[in-house]
């Protein structure tokens, strides 16, 4: 009856999986590993056939050529003006939608009031809106206002865009929080503000950090919007800057990968930052309505 | 951490099931009406507006052509539905959201039961699946498109180092209408799999033990098991890994855009490519918002056909 593997069988099972997974996660971060690779080596290993598999020498040319040290590079790419409209864009957006974000968040954990579900739904629906669609009439509405090309008109349509993930990840942080400690503030004289700012905010730090990486990856990484209402360098971000490096029949691959090496800085640092929270806030808020 | 993040789950339904809300009166909607008011300034008005502008001939280089007239509102919705690329890129987008959401979700389901069984590094293993989140989606595009090229891309340079293909015989894989889709298709799976068995793996670690025990005193098989227990009982993170998806699919937009710009002579066309060749290139305004206005209209419905799966799933549960 019982045929449970056990003992030496089940060893090997173990050393089985474990053989499989890793093969497979290798070959799934493989593509990354190219990208960063090419983005380090000479421009005749990468454009020659056969190919060469395993990089003979490593340069830091590509880097040279992009940030002008290279004098026998005439045109060079606008990188700092990505960097600094990226950073712009992505920080004052982050800061913004995640304080929005986070209050409207705590409402849907912790208050009963009419409308719950329906604002709710509408707010994760404004989410649904594919960046094209909305890129038209902001275009077309930003043109009159003087926001087209403009980093702050960008900040804030990504404060937009980014208020409803932020907020249905801080309603299953909130929620993550024991009650008790609120209910006894409240007992002893706390308002809700008061109750909100001084002790269930402070206690939903990991959470809101999570939450401001997710918000500043998003807008950092955004390319539709972007495309249509920025028209050049006062206003681009790294994703159109990335088109710099193709012109009508080549494209210069190595500059994309270090460049692209330079976009993934933060994404890097989030992996490493978030790990954990990572798996509670994106599966809490939405199992328990 | 298995069980660190088992506890917390436990503990979370346990939580879940007593927690009362508070009523607060005017309170709460103080808290979100500052939410709601940029998403009524950056989204749903510039959509209604949209929604005017698609009810008129409107071109960007014609400013007198933003005007209503109320015999023609419908005329760029009936040019769509007489347009052949129209209803090529809603075919193609319905076999590309189909074909991707289904596999990205049977793989990462694959892989998270592979994962829940790793015994040996598990942490780096987890950073290793987390690798394709750090690309923007852009440069998955970018990327794939450089490994798709016919001439210099890695995918055919490897073919031919391994002998199954001629140097002549370079396939065109971003040009041959078949084989740009299915580029396309494998450049959005590899993005979608991270988080989908990040939230897959996160579920099946939460599925309490005894069960499993129960089930393998009574002789049940490793697919038994999976089949009978932890697939049923993964639903609700099955729901929220694809709402998440869903929320997400049209980043596959910028994918599209790179790899093959709906080409060949728009075969490749999408719902997304296709609003920005009307409105941007071809500066047709009026016919782009039309497009983008049937573009939301599915994307909502899509959307909230799995937030209901959603609420369904957590009733069961």
């Amino acid at each position: 009856m019982i045929t449970r593997s056990v003992g030496p069988n089940r060893r090997r099972n173990d050393r089985i999986w474990n053989a499989v997974a890793w093969v497979v996660l290798l070959a799934l971060a493989l593509p990354a590993f190219w990208i960063i690779m090419t983005a380090f080596r000479p421009n005749s290993e990468i454009n020659t056939f056969p190919p060469v598999w395993i990089p003979q020498r490593l340069t830091l040319e590509a880097y040279a050529n992009m940030f002008g040290l290279n004098p026998e590079v005439q045109q060079r790419v606008a990188v700092e003006a990505y960097l600094r409209n990226s950073l712009l864009a992505s920080g004052i957006s982050t800061v913004v939608a995640v304080s929005l974000g986070t209050l409207a968040g705590y409402a849907f954990a912790r208050f009963r009031f009419r409308f719950h579900t329906g604002l709710f739904l509408g707010i994760m629906l404004s989410r649904a809106v594919p960046g094209v669609a909305l890129s038209l009439p902001l275009f077309l509405l930003f043109n009159r206002v003087g926001l087209t090309n403009n980093v702050l008109g960008l900040a804030f349509v990504y404060v937009a865009v980014n208020i409803p993930f932020t907020a249905w990840l801080m309603d299953g942080f909130f929620r993550q929080i024991p009650q008790e400690l609120t209910e006894s503030a409240y007992i002893d004289g706390c308002g809700h503000w008061s109750a909100f700012w001084r002790i269930e905010l402070p206690l939903s730090l990991p959470g809101l950090s999570t939450a401001a990486i997710f918000a500043f990856l998003a807008a950092w990484n955004e390319f539709q919007i972007v495309s249509v209402l920025a028209r050049n360098n006062a206003a681009k971000t790294f994703p159109p800057g990335l088109f710099a490096f193709t012109e009508q029949f080549t494209v210069d691959w190595r500059g994309m990968a270090a460049m692209s090496v330079i976009m993934m800085v933060p994404a890097v640092i989030f992996v490493i930052l978030v790990q954990r929270n990572l798996v509670s806030g994106l599966t809490f808020g939405a199992v328990k309505g | 951490m298995a069980a660190k993040v088992k506890a917390k789950q436990q503990n979370a339904v346990a939580q879940g099931t007593t927690q009362n809300r508070i009523d607060a009166g005017l309170f709460p909607f103080l808290l979100i009406l500052p939410a709601i008011i940029v998403i009524v300034l950056v989204i749903a008005f510039p959509l209604l507006y949209s929604l005017y502008v698609s009810f008129t001939p409107y071109e960007l280089l014609r400013p007198n052509s933003l005007n209503f007239t109320l015999g023609k509102a419908l005329r760029n919705y009936q040019k769509l539905l007489n347009d052949d690329v129209f209803w090529r890129s809603l075919w193609n987008t319905v076999i590309f959201l189909a074909i991707t959401v289904n596999l990205s979700y049977l793989l990462s389901l694959a892989l998270s039961q592979l994962l829940a069984r790793v015994t040996v590094g598990q942490s780096i293993l987890r950073t290793l699946l987390m690798v394709p989140m750090m690309f923007a989606p852009i440069l998955v595009g970018m990327q794939f498109r450089w490994f798709f090229n016919a001439n210099v891309g890695l995918v055919n340079n490897f073919l031919i180092s391994v002998g199954l293909i001629q140097e002549q015989g370079q396939i065109a894989w971003l040009v041959d209408v078949p084989l740009g889709m299915i580029s396309i298709i494998i450049a959005s799976i590899w993005m979608n799999i991270p988080v989908l068995t990040i939230i897959l793996l996160a579920g099946t670690l939460s599925l309490p033990a005894e069960t499993f025990e129960a089930a393998e005193v009574d002789g049940a098989s490793g697919w038994q098991k999976f089949r009978f227990i932890t697939f049923p009982l993964l639903a609700p993170f099955s729901y929220i890994a694809l709402t998440i998806m869903s929320l997400d699919i049209a980043r596959a937009f910028d994918i599209v855009r790179i790899m093959t710009d709906g080409g060949p002579a728009r075969r490749t066309e999408m719902l997304w490519t296709y609003i920005t060749r009307l409105a941007i290139e071809d500066t047709k305004f009026g016919l782009g918002s039309a497009m983008a206005w049937i573009t939301v209209s599915l994307s909502v419905l899509f959307t909230l056909y799995f937030f209901r799966q959603l609420v369904k799933a957590r009733i069961v549960r």
